[in-house]
């Protein structure tokens, strides 16, 4: 008797799956880990996770286009003798002159100034392009000290001292030697085409105990004027914003793994770090527990995407957003109509990341001349500036819809999860159930 | 000369007091009395005026500098003169942490010893040590020159980049990508320069040695992953 064999289809490993087997290829191939920018590209527990509730029998609606709903922000209302007051409660996060053309910084100074809110220094120190285009300027103090002068911190709106960032909390950066142009090199006291590595931790203190003094100093230096921001990656949300809040923050920025990077290890982007929804909570009820909720502001960022987006970090306890990728997308980066030169450089618009090789067809992450020069700040900036415009009336919209006349009313009561997961990490019940996994209910 | 009194003044309006000045201003002399290791004290200064502390400061004294002279009459805590840009600030005794901590210009003397990471992330700053300096000193050490007339401790200029070390006594050991490098007669020359500047007599620049980057960490290469 004999008996057929049909063949079976391929079958493909998920744990082994395309991207783990070419990433193991170019690690033989290299010898080197894999460096890219950008943050977590897993899918994670998120926003999308989360559904607004809408008004119904026991809340009515606000009318739309008629009804006013408020997105003014105050920071800094704790110590600094001027906060600022942002119209919107977007703001964009810092990204470095040196890892983005001046162009770029230029470009993100306009688009937040029409739209009534901040930008923010990064790595390598304040340009004349940004400072000059930004409205509200948040000067970022960070343990490189590049370009750090006590002139700058005096120019500056507010001051971020940055503790760690979400796309890789507890790692520094590195500026490899192709985007150091003589300007760079010079902002930065190093010479022309060498890797710049960017500390993991300050240079003169250690632990919350010596932020308390550092912050102190910032304020004699700048005469207790400006809001001092404590941005920290998402590691150990509640108690790093509780320590963050002892040290004196008036502000503090809490970035979740989502949140970009110019250039790290992927393995560090996708393997340390929270999602974005599992900090908020746990920073909202450090501020709660202290009883500096509202009062030293909370800024949530990595991954936000829409007025959607918004609307959710606020109603989970959120004072304000900002955002850097999205940014950057609205600027032009990943443009499907540079998808010739994106294949050039073996990618494709939408997975473009390798934006430490300064190769950036779009003009955005690049130090090359010519390339940079491609990037219109004028026009980018304005893009930017719909772009924060669009997300605003967005989280207006929802805002309305569930009741409220300032989107700072939007609560967590205004929420359901569609997930298990996003129920227990953002503490609101799972559609359909009054159930908060872990926080008792049925 | 202005007398403020940290006893009976707040370090607010003493720091505000010396914001004011400005170039040319006709107050360009203080003393400041009852430190008692506060910290912060002096900071932010960009005014040429002189500033006497009589007695022991905390964290940050003289920070982020600029044209200012200033003396601390006894020991400072960490980060004295961190990131300062011109000016001179002088410590009478010992310094703990951080010393000129990425400091960017100006002269900072030592008279007796520094503690651990002493210049660490310099970028400009002259620091000129006549005691001895702890571990992890010049780290990641970017430019400017660290004079050290005692022993240096434990990975003296470990990842420098292009800053200038000079050390007359013994170094326990050198960190990553730090080397010793040849006296040329350029290096003797800015050395007697800078013990000058720094009012050191009677030593000689023959007695120090010179240590550097050897540039081998300056692009990355995987064959030197073990040097980190």
């Amino acid at each position: 008797m004999t008996y057929h064999n049909p063949p079976t289809t391929p079958r493909f490993s998920s744990t082994f799956d395309a991207y783990t087997l070419s990433e193991i290829r170019r690690a033989a191939a290299t010898g080197i880990y894999d460096i890219r920018g950008g943050g977590a590209k897993r899918k994670i527990p998120h926003f999308d996770d989360l559904l607004f509730l809408g008004a119904s029998m026991s809340r009515y609606p606000l009318e739309g286009y008629r009804e006013k709903c408020g997105t003014n922000v105050v920071l800094g209302s704790r110590f600094a003798k001027k906060p600022v007051e942002l119209k919107i409660p977007i703001t964009i996060a810092g990204m470095s002159f040196g890892s983005l053309s001046a162009q770029a910084k230029e470009a993100l100074g306009r688009g937040a100034s029409i739209a009534g809110t901040s930008t923010t220094t990064g790595d390598g120190g304040m340009t004349p392009e940004e400072r000059g285009q930004s409205k509200t300027l948040v000067y970022q103090y960070l343990p490189s000290r590049y370009g750090m002068n006590p002139d700058d911190l005096r120019k500056a709106d507010c001051i971020e001292v940055v503790v760690g960032q979400g796309a890789k909390p507890g790692g520094g950066g590195m500026l490899l030697g192709q985007k150091i142009s003589d300007r760079v090199a010079e902002m930065r006291n190093l010479p022309k085409g060498i890797d710049q590595r960017s500390a993991c931790r300050h240079p003169d203190w250690t632990g919350p105990d010596d932020l308390e003094i550092k912050i102190m100093e910032l304020r004699e230096i700048t005469d207790w004027e400006k809001p001092i921001y404590v941005k920290i990656g998402g590691a150990r949300p509640y108690y790093d914003v509780a320590l963050a809040v002892k040290a004196g923050a008036d502000v503090v920025v809490v970035d979740g793994m989502q949140g970009g990077t110019a250039a790290t290890q992927e393995v560090f982007i996708e393997h340390v770090g929270q999602p974005t929804l599992a900090c908020i909570r746990p920073a909202v009820q450090a501020l709660q527990d202290l009883g500096m909720h509202r009062k030293v502001q909370l800024v949530v960022s990595g991954g936000i995407r829409n007025g959607a987006d918004v609307a959710k970090a606020l109603a989970l306890g959120a004072d304000a957003v900002a955002i850097g990728t999205a940014a950057l997308v609205a600027l032009g980066d990943n443009d499907p109509a540079l998808e010739p030169e994106y294949k050039k450089l073996n990618t494709t618009a939408g997975a473009y990341d390798d934006w430490h090789e300064g190769q950036d067809p779009a003009g955005i992450t690049t130090q090359t001349p010519e390339l940079a020069a491609r990037l219109d700040p004028v026009r980018a900036g304005r893009r930017l500036a719909n772009y924060l415009k669009v997300m605003t009336l967005e989280a207006q919209t929802i805002a309305r819809a569930a009741g409220h006349n300032h989107v700072h009313n939007l609560e967590p009561e205004d929420l359901c999860a569609l997930t298990i997961e996003a129920a227990a990490m953002a503490r609101v019940p799972l559609a359909g159930t009054s159930w908060i996994p872990g926080q008792g209910g049925v | 000369m202005r007398t403020v009194d940290l006893a009976r003044t707040s370090l607010r309006e003493l720091n505000a007091e010396l914001h004011r000045q400005t170039e040319g201003a006709n107050e360009t002399g203080f003393v400041v009395l009852n430190p008692r290791g506060g910290h912060a004290i002096a900071v932010g200064i960009d005014a040429p005026v002189d500033v006497q502390i009589k007695g022991s400061v905390g964290y940050y004294c003289a920070g982020m500098n600029k044209k200012a002279s200033v003396t601390v009459h006894g020991s400072a805590g960490p980060g004295v003169a961190e990131n300062m840009m011109s000016g001179r600030v002088v410590v009478m005794g010992d310094a703990s942490q951080y010393a000129g901590a990425t400091g960017r210009g100006g002269l900072l003397v030592i008279e007796g010893n520094a503690s651990s990471r002493c210049g660490i992330s310099m970028k400009g700053i002259d620091i000129v040590v006549r005691g001895n300096i702890g571990h992890m000193s010049a780290f990641m050490a970017q430019s400017g020159n660290l004079v050290v007339l005692g022993d240096a401790g434990d990975a003296l200029g470990d990842s420098i980049y292009e800053a200038r070390l000079f050390v007359r006594g013994k170094v326990k050991r050198l960190g990553a990508d730090c080397i010793e490098k040849e006296m040329r007669a350029e290096h003797h020359e800015a050395l007697a320069k800078l013990l000058e500047a720094a009012g050191i007599r009677g030593v000689a620049s023959t007695e120090f040695r010179r240590y550097g980057s050897a540039r081998k960490l300056y692009n990355f290469n995987i064959d030197n992953a073990d040097a980190y």
